[in-house]
């Protein structure tokens, strides 16, 4: 079912043989209110084939009218992508058959895209920027979604039937082009990845879209050819499907530029061909041959008129775009006097946003950060989910933080309660309720433990006594141990040396 | 002059999803061109100056509002379905279409 790994050249010596050209597109799942076409809600989870109606059913005699609200979002995509928007488009049917389109055929766009010719610059991690171009933008609408049974869960192999969902089928979807990038060699998986975080960024600032690769409102088909080095003609491409987290872009990428070069490398031919890539095993395998433009024989779409957007239309749209993920960086660097590898750090952890929001909800720029690029990171890692996948919310965040800044949780104690937050005991307060987490602040249960200490320890007493101020950390690291590590320990040095002055 | 070769109506009906017999590749091909050529003579009448049309009526930007509307309930989806198993339309396995 899967290549195995002898079938795929080590990558430094694809890279000395071959120039590696990539060519993505993403599908992003509009949050509108109601599908393309039709009325039908748009909600994700709902009760199979319960948001579904005559036109995304493709019943006999239902006619589509275009979601404005869509067209929009189109437009301002492409505008926040550099695009120039047509001045007259049309619809198109792509013509298949596939049980996942109800109508036979998915009402796409086809020469006439809406958005055309613009550009996305990435930043990689080590800052370099690598400008992409877009070929176009246009509109289209989602298929259902199918659920294969009797194999592996979900997999085709070894399917007996399959069981369809319409309930996606008709959801308004924008597939961005990009031209052919090349030049980036053995940074190509990396440009990928960057690539698809830009836009995802992008997407996100422009409220189009919730963006989630794990629900798959965001999408990604990798192309991956190669060239030999020196030449100029790109090689065939293959197009690797199921790409669903930004790590898996990577990986498919780089799997890709492997297993082609081995091909090559043995005199044979890379076929034309969609490919599925398999996350356990982060490899490829072979899908279905790809039908090429004509067999899909594409019409204008008959029951949809032409969509011209004015320039009055467009300029309003226009003003409507938020500060960019770019400029919202510069400025964030600014207000909160980042270095650049800090804002870096800040970047790379995709904590933009959350850091943001925590500051929102009362941290300072600096425990925000802290908590998200340090310790939660650390913990997104171990989990090998996104850092915005944790089961904590900035408002936790910060409340964590208040806490720190009251002196009622210590650095370890806050520690703590994030924990207890992931591991879904609730709120922050009821973490520190439930596990009795809070600082010892009542001076008198300190002093006692503090008198306790010192009257077990009467030599380290004495040198305090004598003026051998640093011998506190004895007396301290037993207060600490007798409170459980819940009490201030800048306060329990403070309570020990008035005990030793007195 | 259109003049579709069997191969053509093969890889057509491989398209439709339509089994077609050796005899019917003949059949179908010598069909096909009649409908072609009948239809490639509207081009004799459409000259130069005039432009393709895809719609007959002049207009442009008909846009519904994103306003929800009723649609079917689940019962009602799939009372024309061949076969349904959880609230889903069952269809044959889909095979080697789509890894």
């Amino acid at each position: 079912m899967t290549a195995s790994t002898a079938d795929v050249l080590d990558y430094d010596e694809v890279l000395a043989r071959f120039d590696p050209v990539l060519g993505l597109e993403v599908h992003v799942e509009l949050s509108t209110n109601t599908k393309m076409f039709c009325g039908c809600p748009t909600a994700f989870g709902a009760e199979p084939n319960t948001q579904v109606c005559p036109v995304c059913l493709g019943l006999p005699g239902a006619l589509p009218v275009v979601n404005g609200a869509a067209v929009e979002s189109a437009i301002r995509i492409g505008l926040a992508l550099g695009c120039d928007i047509a001045e007259w488009c049309r619809f198109a049917r792509k013509n298949y058959f596939y049980p996942d389109m109800p109508k036979n055929f998915q009402t796409s766009q086809y020469d006439e895209p809406i958005a055309f010719d613009g550009k996305l610059d990435l930043e990689l991690e080590d800052g370099t920027v690598v400008e992409v171009g877009i070929e176009r933008a246009h509109m289209e609408e989602d298929t259902g979604k199918s659920l294969h049974v009797g194999g592996a869960t979900g997999r085709i192999h070894g399917a007996e039937h399959s069981l369809l969902d319409y309930n996606r089928a008709g959801v308004p979807l924008i597939e961005i082009v990009t031209k052919p990038i090349t030049g980036t060699g053995a940074r190509a998986p990396e440009v990928a990845r960057a690539y698809v975080t830009a836009l995802r960024d992008l997407l996100r600032a422009l409220g189009v879209s919730d963006v989630r690769m794990d629900q798959g409102s965001l999408r990604c088909d990798a192309n991956v050819s190669l060239m030999p080095k020196g030449t100029t003609v790109f090689g065939t491409r293959t197009e690797t499907k199921n790409v669903n987290s930004l790590r898996s872009v990577e990986r498919a990428v780089r799997y890709e530029m492997t297993r082609q070069a081995a091909v090559l490398a043995g005199g044979g031919e890379i076929l034309q061909e969609t490919r599925h890539f398999d996350e356990s095993t982060g490899s490829t395998s072979a899908g279905r041959r790809k039908e090429t433009s004509e067999d899909y024989r594409y019409f204008p779409e008959p029951d949809l008129v032409p969509i011209a957007p004015s320039a009055e239309w467009v300029e309003k749209l226009r003003a409507t775009l938020p500060e960019m993920p770019w400029q919202r960086r510069k400025r964030i660097q600014a207000d909160w006097q980042l270095s650049d590898l800090e804002l870096r750090d800040l970047v790379n952890a995709g904590a933009v946003d959350l850091v943001a929001a925590t500051v929102d909800a009362g941290a300072t720029p600096n425990e925000a950060r802290a908590w998200w690029v340090n310790y939660l990171s650390q913990e997104a890692n171990t989990r090998g989910v996104e850092l915005a996948e944790l089961p904590i919310t900035p408002a936790q965040v910060a409340r964590v933080a208040a806490m720190v800044a009251d002196g009622k949780l210590t650095n370890k104690l806050a520690r703590e309660v994030v924990d207890g937050v992931l591991a879904g005991e609730g709120e922050p307060d009821a973490v520190v309720a439930a596990r009795g987490l809070e600082v010892v602040s009542d001076d008198s249960a300190l002093y006692a433990a503090v008198d306790e200490a010192l009257a077990a320890q009467p030599d380290v007493a004495d040198k305090i006594r004598g003026g051998k101020v640093q011998a506190a950390g004895a007396i301290v690291g037993a207060v600490m141990k007798a409170t459980k590590g819940q009490a201030d320990a800048k306060r329990v040095r403070e309570l020990i040396l008035e005990r030793c002055a007195g | 002059m259109p003049n579709i070769s069997r191969e053509e109506v093969a890889h057509l009906a491989r398209l439709a999803r339509l089994a077609v017999t050796e005899d019917e590749l003949d059949k179908f091909a010598g069909q096909l061109d009649v409908i072609l050529q009948s239809v490639a003579s509207v081009g004799e009448v459409a000259a130069q100056e005039i432009p393709p049309t895809s719609h007959a009526v002049p207009l442009r930007n008909v846009f519904r509002a994103d306003e929800p509307r009723p649609g079917l309930s689940q019962q009602q989806a799939l009372a024309g379905a061949p076969a349904v198993e959880e609230g889903r339309f069952r269809v044959p396995r889909i095979l080697g279409e789509e890894a």
